[in-house]
């Protein structure tokens, strides 16, 4: 265990420009993801946090078990969509970087979408009487309760980027995993693991952790300059 | 709906930076040719004489096949003799030519609980760890090495699913390799994936040379009658390329681990 942790720091070191390509793909494709899923998820959440509609209740336990979707089932579903014999195969996206986002949308949509309805709800709940007394409707609502909670729901931001970029098992099946095309960090460790380079695994490892990471301290520091700036 | 559809495609194709100028061509394969490094010292050569890329998809045999069945590769690059057969007949594949091969081995603890080194022939091998109660583990995964493996069951009259130290991994030749190695237990790996291997630990080659493990690869250009999409003339060139003089040599001059491990045996 020692052992192999010191070759993987040792590893570090000698990481050429193909690992670059591979971490701008996952960067390209997780982040490509999180935008989908942060236009659809947010107002889709917010609009559940404050509509009134028979089977309300049934909708957000669905939303909420979605959050637990297994990533390999979206990477099977959207395998059989973009497959040639498939509903869309005539695009072509299967074993694309397009058909990775597209799989890695489906997983945080529903993420952002059950975070944001319960922050949203509760803000909803608290400012709901004032809103009717200075005649607020709810499509005006929602906007102001997404812009009053902007610094809550940037946590459900980055739990989706961190469902994105750390999933392996769709992004494995839809992009197949190809050298210098469709080869991002996880899958790269899951080939390197199963060629038997547990080194290499683990320093692949080290730098998509601390990748995650840097993207969690510029979300801090945004936040916090946010904070400053307006209040 | 379908013109939403297509705005979305097109987007996505954008963001995913979709460019087609060069032509490619979308090659099933097997974990075998592509973790043992074959590929990786074969495409460059294929690229320059040709300006095809290729990308390569690797996964076991049986999956590379259904991948073409679907219609989601152009050509296939796999080895199970009798399923390749069938793909063909079946009108999936337009031909199947033979390309090269390799063998299989038997991989074991070095202390070898079993002593199938002198076991003599891969039938009593199987017998022998039958007989010793020793665990094996099988990819369990339909891939070539896995069909071939239970074929050896079958002829050497052992139904492996009843011995007790008999484990499905249902993964790749790597992750079983893996497995074996922490269970100090026998297994059946192509000998290209065993060189190139790097999480030995106990486990070294315990039997081979038996002509029963000889395994063969085969390529399969996917037949455009049945999926019209599939870049034909490219494939074409792929299947070409592999069985020529220049593919076979390529081939021939490949090295794992200081060894030839891939044997070119096209008939010219």
């Amino acid at each position: 265990m020692t052992a192999t942790l010191l070759d993987a720091l040792a590893l570090l070191g000698s990481f050429d420009h193909r690992l670059l390509e591979i971490v701008g793909l996952s960067l390209r494709v997780s982040l490509s993801a999180l935008l989908i899923g942060t236009l659809l998820g947010l107002p889709l959440g917010a609009w559940l946090a404050v509509a009134d509609f028979p089977g309300r209740g049934a909708c957000n336990v669905a939303l909420n078990a979605l959050m637990g979707l297994p990533s390999v089932v979206v990477g099977v579903l959207v395998y059989l969509a973009l497959s040639r014999s498939g509903p869309l195969g005539g695009y072509g996206l299967l074993f694309s970087p397009a058909a990775m986002i597209v799989a890695q949308s489906v997983l945080v949509v529903p993420l952002i979408a059950a975070v944001t309805r319960q922050i949203v709800e509760d803000a909803w709940r608290e400012y709901a009487p004032e809103f009717s007394v200075i005649g607020i409707g709810r499509p005006q609502a929602v906007r102001l309760l997404l812009a009053d909670c902007r610094f809550s729901l940037s946590v459900a931001t980055l739990a989706g980027l961190g469902r994105a970029m750390s999933e392996v098992g769709a992004v494995m099946i839809v992009g197949g995993n190809i050298d210098g095309y469709t080869r991002v960090m996880t899958t790269a460790i899951a080939l390197e693991t199963s060629k038997g380079d547990l080194a290499l695994s683990i320093a692949l490892g080290i730098v998509l952790m601390s990748i995650i990471l840097t993207l969690n301290v510029v979300a801090y520091g945004l936040r916090c300059w946010a904070a400053r700036r307006y209040g | 709906m379908a013109h939403y559809l297509r705005s979305l495609m097109l987007v996505l194709g954008l963001m995913a930076g979709v460019a087609h100028a060069d032509e490619t061509l979308v090659v099933a394969s097997t974990t075998s040719t592509e973790q043992s490094g074959l590929f990786g010292w074969i495409l460059p050569r294929f690229e320059q004489s040709t300006a095809i890329k290729v990308r390569v998809v690797a996964v076991g045999t049986g999956q590379a096949l259904d991948i073409g069945r679907r219609g989601d590769a152009d050509v296939l690059f796999v080895h199970d003799r009798a399923a390749e057969d069938k793909f063909v007949a079946e009108g999936y594949g337009s031909y199947r030519k033979d390309v090269m091969y390799n063998d299989f081995v038997f991989i074991g603890p070095k202390d070898d609980p079993a002593k199938i080194r002198n076991a003599g022939s891969a039938l009593n091998a199987l017998k022998a760890i039958a007989g010793s109660g020793q665990p094996f583990v099988s990819r369990g995964d339909k891939s070539g090495t896995h069909a071939a493996e239970l074929r050896l069951w079958k002829d050497a009259g052992v139904d492996p699913k009843a011995l007790a130290g008999y484990k499905e991994t249902g993964s790749g030749m790597g992750p079983t390799l893996n497995m074996a190695a922490a269970t100090s237990a026998y297994t059946l790996s192509d000998r290209a994936t065993w060189y190139a291997f790097k999480n030995r630990r106990d486990l070294d080659l315990v039997l081979a040379g038996d002509p029963v493990l000889f395994n063969p690869y085969g390529v399969i250009p996917v037949n455009p009658a049945r999926h019209p999409h599939v870049k034909k003339d490219a494939a074409e060139r792929f299947a070409q390329w592999l069985v020529s003089p220049e593919g076979q040599a390529a081939i021939a001059a490949f090295r794992a681990d200081g060894q030839q491990v891939f044997f070119p045996n096209a008939k010219p």
